[in-house]
């Protein structure tokens, strides 16, 4: 059964992928591995779960200042999510992907959506406009 | 829509300038995503980007560089991926240690200074009260609002390098003279003198303070008597590790709370916190990770030590010599301070490793993978176990000198005492 959720888009572009709904927030830095895309933060409760080709849902900001460079970084091995949703504007996370555009890296696009949109395990896909399918 | 002047248009299209069209096309981008109105003209920068990641931070800033980019204002950068003066200190591989050091030329090529510290504002970078600047480094920023009075949002690397070559940040957040108001009191008056003087609490409340309040901005009252720049340091630093604290106000110390009413914008109906002895305990205790018995070593100065914290040292160490090695991390601002004062040959003689340019967070300098690290920065004791391996404790610098002597975590807990 399909359904559709208008987005709001941060950053254009379309993508598809298997939803990974963090289950708390997570700092890129420090707690992503940029050589795997794994979640290397030991206290989280998704640690070892690999964000590479997901579409990753934050619940949430937190974190360093560094963590758009291992975005960018993701996104130059090729190993990033397909798309990230947001509930609130992240400016340092989203920089990685408008810098990784600049640098003429695979594009990602990020929206945001409200908190219970997205939940692990269903298929999305986001279309350029910003709808969001399932 | 992003409101841009004359100016600022023509540098999105000027073709002669193209690592200034590059660095404005990101910065606008990112000035929509975040709802900025228009850009505001900044004074100077300190630029967190240089800080080896991976190969893409370095292609980047060569990028920029190639393209003939020269930054427009003052522009200090924080601390590398290597230790310049002392190579071989940090074991990285090969590739990685060749791409660090490329990543650091390209920030200079850039025009940036050589400045390599994450304590820019102990090492001549000081911007004036209500001084716009764009700096990175979350312990740099917090300095810079709370201590300062300049203006300045937590901003990203990258976004970093692109604001000090256009001379322009995004008009939102902090720059925003009512953003700057307290929005909730932390009273400290029934905490007991003593323990608000030691130089451990202020750490520890910034720990505190940041695990409380996360990115709001905090005023504190009931904290009398003189604190030091340094302690300010220790407090911001910590408030934006556990928390993404950017200003914080103490009433009759910094700069925008001469008064309550001031630091507040005249609300008076803010939240009031009341944290007891206790909260301070847990936290340390947080920061301690239920270490007891042996030490593998002691790292101090993050943020970087300044000159007055080393000469502190170098007096509690009282010409004895640490059993476990003694990282302190600091500048070439203090170095050559520690040279001229002839102050080198005695702490080597104590054991102590200066690091310089970088610290042991950040780069792989400790020996091993594993061990207890002793430190008296409430920013090493969080970040130390997911960045180096090491497990960390907090104490006082005289604790962290006593433990080293023997070996042996010890701490004088008579401050502490809450019962």
């Amino acid at each position: 059964m399909a359904a559709h959720v208008k987005t709001r888009m941060l950053v254009g572009g379309k993508a598809e992928g298997s939803v990974l709904r963090l289950a708390a927030p997570v700092s890129f830095w420090g707690g992503v591995s940029p050589e795997t895309a794994t979640i290397i933060q030991a206290d989280h409760p998704d640690c070892g779960t690999c964000i590479s080709g997901t579409v990753l849902m934050l619940p949430g900001m937190i974190g360093s200042s560094s963590s758009s460079a291992v975005l960018l970084e993701l996104l130059y091995k090729n190993i990033a999510p397909a798309a990230i949703a947001m509930v609130d504007a992240d400016a340092i996370l989203a920089l990685g992907a408008v810098v990784a555009d600049e640098m003429g890296y695979p594009a990602m696009p990020m929206f945001l959506v409200p908190m219970d949109a997205l939940q692990t395990g269903q298929y999305a896909k986001l279309a350029e406009d910003g709808t969001l399918s399932f | 829509m992003v409101s841009l002047n004359d100016t600022e248009k023509q540098l999105l299209t000027d073709e002669t300038q193209p690592a200034l069209v590059m660095a404005m096309r990101i910065l606008v981008k990112t000035a929509e995503i975040i709802g900025a109105p228009s850009l505001i003209s900044v004074s100077s920068a300190h630029i967190d980007g240089c800080l080896y990641h991976g190969d893409s931070g370095v292609y980047f800033a060569e990028k920029l560089r190639d393209l003939g980019g020269k930054v427009a204002v003052e522009s200090t950068l924080n601390v590398g991926a290597l230790d310049l003066i002392h190579p071989g200190l940090v074991r990285s591989a090969p590739h990685q240690t060749a791409m660090a050091r490329r990543q650091m030329q390209a920030y200079l090529g850039l025009g940036c200074k050589a400045s390599w510290t994450c304590a820019p504002y102990q090492a001549g970078h000081r911007p004036a009260l209500g001084e716009d600047v764009a700096w990175g480094e979350s312990n740099a920023v917090v300095f810079a609002n709370s201590v300062l009075g300049a203006r300045t949002n937590r901003y990203g690397d990258l976004l970093d390098i692109c604001m000090a070559l256009v001379g322009r940040a995004p008009y939102y957040g902090l720059h925003v003279s009512e953003n700057r108001h307290a929005r909730l009191e932390i009273d400290l008056s029934n905490i007991p003198a003593p323990l608000k003087q030691s130089e451990s609490f202020f750490p520890v409340l910034g720990a505190w303070i940041g695990r409380t309040v996360g990115s709001d901005v905090p005023v504190i009252t009931g904290l009398n008597g003189s604190i030091t720049e340094d302690q300010l340091k220790a407090l911001g630093a910590g408030s934006a590790s556990t928390g993404a604290v950017g200003l914080f106000h103490i009433v009759g110390r910094t700069p925008e709370a001469g008064t309550l009413a001031q630091a507040t914008g005249g609300s008076r109906n803010i939240e009031s916190l009341t944290p007891s002895v206790q909260d301070f305990c847990m936290e340390r205790d947080r920061l301690s990770h239920g270490v007891q018995g042996e030490i593998n070593c002691v790292a101090v100065g993050s943020p970087h030590f300044s000159y007055p914290e080393t000469r502190h040292l170098l007096g509690l160490l009282k010409g004895r010599k640490a059993r476990v090695p003694f990282y302190v991390c600091t500048n070439r601002f203090v170095l050559t301070k520690l040279e001229d004062e002839q102050l080198l040959e005695p702490l080597k003689n104590a054991g102590v490793e200066l690091v310089i340019d970088t610290c042991v967070a950040v780069a792989p300098i400790l020996k091993g993978s594993s061990g207890v690290m002793m430190t008296n920065s409430a920013k090493f004791a969080h970040y130390g176990p997911g960045n180096t391996g090491y497990q960390s404790v907090f104490g006082s610098l005289e604790d962290c000198v006593e433990s080293a002597i023997t070996g042996h975590l010890a701490r004088d807990e008579a401050l502490w005492q809450h019962t």
